[in-house]
């Protein structure tokens, strides 16, 4: 455990990604694999379900030290972080464990879960004080799964490949579906990870592993420099870009799997694709998004959210949001890996498959059409009441890459323009993490009335924390502080003296919000200190930008009515 | 009798007739400590323990007015008796004793419970009313040994001067520069000072302070020599073109706030030196329980913890307002002036 810890505050103390790999490397050097497997499962973003309540971790923090609830409180909210805050409450200790990280997760620690909660803090106690205070929060920090720390996949996997002498992408490869959440690393599953390539030169494919999912990178461009930049757009694959979850089918001997882009194994959470498995054929990967699909048509994201993160799904809820895999790639076909062929190979293949397997359950993504790129440019404008997120660039050419390259071809993503609106910061909240005791997480209002109406209100639609600049976050803490009106807890109320221009992706209405709004990945994209108060906008123009009626089908254009 | 009050020239001592460290121009200011939000110019009359007047005068100006006292030496004005007795904040540092028909106040200003060999050590006081800072008022706040403090840099600095990367140690330029500096082994390379340490670090050993030879960052110019150096400036010129010159070098940041990762982490800098010149939660505790006092008055920090954790101990807290950086002590912007708000006016470097 100590070793981890080690390298936890190796990787966190240090901003240089060479630092970073190395500090990795020596430590797969010297660790058991046993180890090193979990260790490239935390790393990696895997986090077993939380072992033990936060309420109980708070209970044994008050309890061992001593402090009353409120001083504790005041901590966390200095803080920002619960296992740091309980780490640096608990009464110091000398390090006295010498196991590693496996037995500790495994034997000590994975137990945990599911034991009568009277039963835990006597347990876990003990257990925390053969810790050092730094091993002791990267060991809360496994209990909460709250487990992060500066390194991105692709710098776990660039470690495991100079360590392993392996190419990347095979490291890549062999690490998906690696941080599963019923995935058990094991001292086997490192050894895989690093083992030279066999002399054919292929991994095997056990049971129902994806590929690495090829990102988009977004393209910002004015539409009239398209031609000089990219070429015409006979170039490129042009699709819409749905709004939904981006996942893989994986049919291999018999059997069926659905991966989501966070390489997570979805299979039970849409069992309307299940019947798949009949009608296509063993040895296929495709790749594509799952929408919801009713009547033959696209329905809104909003709906799919009610499905997502829902444990159980009931039949009336299958039967109000029921779901279709709308495909646009195949990475494998009759068990060959398809991923180095042209992109325009592989859709003559893709359309194909959609059309033999025949099922309302497996659509293909449609291809779009235009003359030049301003006519591209009309078309897209229609997205938002066709309910996609703008288009898909993807090169004819481009083979199927790993994670967000561009090194074997490209993928672009053409999305459009958030809705806007100016808004007032009424409440602040204090952040977390790198942002503890920074007053950056605000509420947003716009007013209930136009100016003339005398007094009008502000009434609270959005809340935001990202997009602002850290010289800026500064700036509006230090506003905060000097205008508080009142403090609830880690809240604060302000004078209103600050207008900013949100963005979002979405608009609906709602009963939960006060404003009777609400909005999707809202995020501050200006300060407008130019903006006087008055001048920031209503809850009418937020209404304006309702959706009119409910959404046209994006589907009835393009080739798709052909295929059927 | 109140023997301080808080007017909004500052803390008052009405039968004295004279200020603690007033933020506004007065006729007489007892000085506890040489920080900018302490000792502030304008006032006709000074009055600080003799080690602070050499860094009083570099601050406020030659020619100010200014009396000294040793530290336990008393003197009698209107009836008050004052002494002066060490803080072991900063060079100079002290608080103030005053006596009053039988009652008995100390006004702590900064203090620190830990001896650091660049100032006199802090000295409990017995007294009836205790005034106490509480910048680092919360029990998540405590501070590593000082021999454990140093270690860790002198490890971290050899490290990067095995791997040829210089140094660069950021602290506040008034005390806790000096005191880093009595800690390095000057053994492992060149040691190096931003031009706003160098004339403290004069001061310190014009007091007899022992501190390692130190040179000016632009002074070094064997490249291979400045890769094994460690060098020390301000928190000002983290991220200005005076870095330039030091190539690919490592950085540290040393100060009490690095106890937290979000405050390390929004620094940016490789290492975060856990050290103040402010007492942490248990020095907090124990200074003010070995005054014996039982009432205490709260200043800038976290005021409101502390009032209320002393109270629910039995004592009679309360809240003082000042000017000394209040509030900014739990923002980020403290990191650049709570422990010494004085060091950017300072931090040019002479040519």
């Amino acid at each position: 455990m100590k070793a981890f810890a080690d390298l936890y505050a190796e990787l966190d103390a240090s901003t240089s990604s060479n630092a970073k790999l190395a500090a990795m490397q020596d430590y797969f050097r010297v660790t058991p694999h046993a180890d090193a497997a979990w260790a490239v499962f935390f790393l990696c973003g895997g986090r077993p379900r939380q072992l033990v309540p936060t309420k109980l971790l708070r209970e044994l923090a008050v309890k061992s030290s001593a402090l009353p609830q409120w001083l504790f409180e005041e901590c966390y909210s200095a803080v920002g972080d619960l296992a740091e805050t309980v780490s640096l409450l608990l009464p110091p200790s000398e390090h006295g464990s010498t196991e590693g990280l496996a037995p500790w997760v495994e034997s000590r620690l994975l137990p945990l879960r599911g034991i009568e909660p009277e039963e835990i803090v006597p347990r876990l106690l003990p257990l925390l004080q053969q810790l050092d205070r730094r091993s002791k929060l990267v060991c809360i920090k496994l209990i909460t799964g709250s487990f992060r720390v500066g390194v991105s996949k692709l710098l776990v996997i660039r470690a495991l490949a100079s360590f392993g002498k392996l190419d990347p992408k095979r490291v890549a490869q062999r690490l998906v579906g690696y941080t599963d959440l019923s995935a058990r690393p094991t001292a086997a599953s490192f050894q895989r990870l690093i083992t030279p390539v066999s002399d054919n030169g292929e991994d095997e494919h056990d049971g129902g592993q994806p590929y690495p999912f090829f990102l988009a990178h977004s393209l910002q461009l004015p539409v009239e420099e398209f031609a000089a930049q990219i070429g015409p757009p006979n170039d490129w694959q042009i699709e819409w870009k749905w709004d939904g979850i981006r996942a893989q089918l994986v049919k291999r001997k018999g059997q069926l799997w659905i991966w989501s882009r966070g390489e997570e194994l979805v299979t039970d959470r849409f069992p309307e694709l299940a019947p798949l498995a009949g009608h296509v054929s063993d040895g296929t990967v495709l790749d594509g998004e799952i929408v919801v699909w009713k009547d033959g048509q696209l329905q809104s994201f909003a709906l799919l959210q009610q499905r997502i993160g829902r444990k159980t799904l009931n039949a009336r809820l299958l039967e109000k949001v029921p779901v279709a895999m709308l495909v646009y790639d195949l990475l494998e076909w009759e068990g060959e890996d398809w991923r180095q062929r042209p992109q325009s190979v592989r859709r003559v293949q893709l359309e194909q498959i959609v059309m033999q397997c025949a099922q309302p359950q497996l659509q293909i993504s449609a291809l779009l059409h235009g003359e030049d790129w301003q006519d591209l440019a009309r078309q897209r404008a229609s997205s938002r009441s066709l309910g996609v997120e703008g288009m898909m660039l993807k090169s004819k050419a481009a083979q199927y890459g790993v994670g967000r390259t561009k090194d074997v071809g490209v993928w672009w993503k053409w999305k459009i323009e958030p809705y806007t609106v100016d808004a007032v910061l009424i409440y602040a909240q204090r952040g977390h993490g790198r942002r503890a005791s920074l007053y950056s997480d605000f509420t947003f209002a716009v007013w209930d009335a136009p100016a003339d109406v005398a007094g009008r209100r502000l009434v609270p639609f959005a809340k935001a924390y990202s997009g602002l600049t850290d010289d800026e976050m500064r700036q509006v803490d230090a506003i905060v502080r000097k205008t508080t009106v009142e403090k609830f807890g880690p809240m604060r109320s302000v004078t209103p003296t600050m207008v900013f221009e949100l963005g979002f992706e979405g608009i609906a209405l709602s009963s939960r919000h006060k404003s009777g709004i609400a909005v999707r990945f809202p995020r501050m994209l200006r300060w407008r200190q130019d903006k006087p108060l008055a001048e920031a906008d209503t809850l009418d123009t937020l209404r304006a930008l309702l959706p009119a009626v409910e959404m046209q089908p994006a589907t009835p254009q393009g080739e798709l009515k052909e295929l059927w | 009798m109140e023997l301080i009050v808080a007017r909004t020239e500052g803390l008052y001592c009405p039968p004295g007739n004279f200020y603690i460290d007033p933020w506004q121009p007065v006729d007489r200011a007892v000085i506890t400590h040489g920080h900018s939000d302490h000792a502030r110019l304008g006032s006709n009359y000074y009055l600080t323990a003799v080690p602070g007047a050499g860094i009083l005068r570099k601050r406020l100006g030659e020619h100010i007015r200014l009396e000294t006292l040793e530290y336990g030496h008393v003197i009698n004005h209107h009836g008050v008796t004052l002494s002066l007795h060490p803080a072991g904040h900063v060079l100079g540092s002290a608080q103030v004793r005053l006596e009053y028909k039988g009652e008995i106040w100390v006004a702590s200003g900064d203090y620190k419970l830990e001896d650091d060999s660049t100032c006199a050590p802090f000295e409990p006081v017995r007294c009836h009313t205790f005034i106490t800072e509480s910048t680092f008022g919360l029990p998540i706040y405590h501070w590593p040994p000082q021999a454990e403090l140093t270690s860790d840099i002198n490890a971290w600095w050899r490290d990067n001067a095995a791997h040829q990367r210089t140094s660069v140690l950021f602290c506040y330029a008034f005390g806790k520069a000096q005191r880093l500096l009595a800690g390095l082994d000057a053994e492992i390379g060149p040691i190096l000072v931003h031009g706003a340490v160098e004339p403290l670090n004069q001061v310190y050993r014009e007091a007899g302070v022992k501190l390692p030879p130190t040179q000016y960052a632009g002074a070094l110019t064997d490249a291979a020599q400045l890769r094994r150096s460690i060098v020390l400036a301000p928190p000002s010129a983290q991220g200005t073109i005076w870095m330039r010159r030091f190539g690919d070098y490592a950085d540290g940041f040393a100060s009490g706030w690095m106890q937290l990762r979000g405050t390390r982490r929004r620094r940016g800098v490789d290492r975060g030196f856990v050290v103040s010149d402010h007492a942490d939660w248990p020095g907090l505790q124990q200074a003010i329980a070995a005054t014996g006092a039982e009432r205490v008055f709260v200043t800038h920090g976290q005021i409101n913890v502390m009032v209320r954790w002393l109270r629910e101990r039995g004592l009679d807290a309360q809240a003082f307002a000042t000017e000394y950086g209040e509030e900014e002590a739990e923002s980020t912007l403290a990191v650049a002036s709570a422990d010494d708000a004085s060091s950017s006016s300072n931090t040019t470097e002479p040519a």
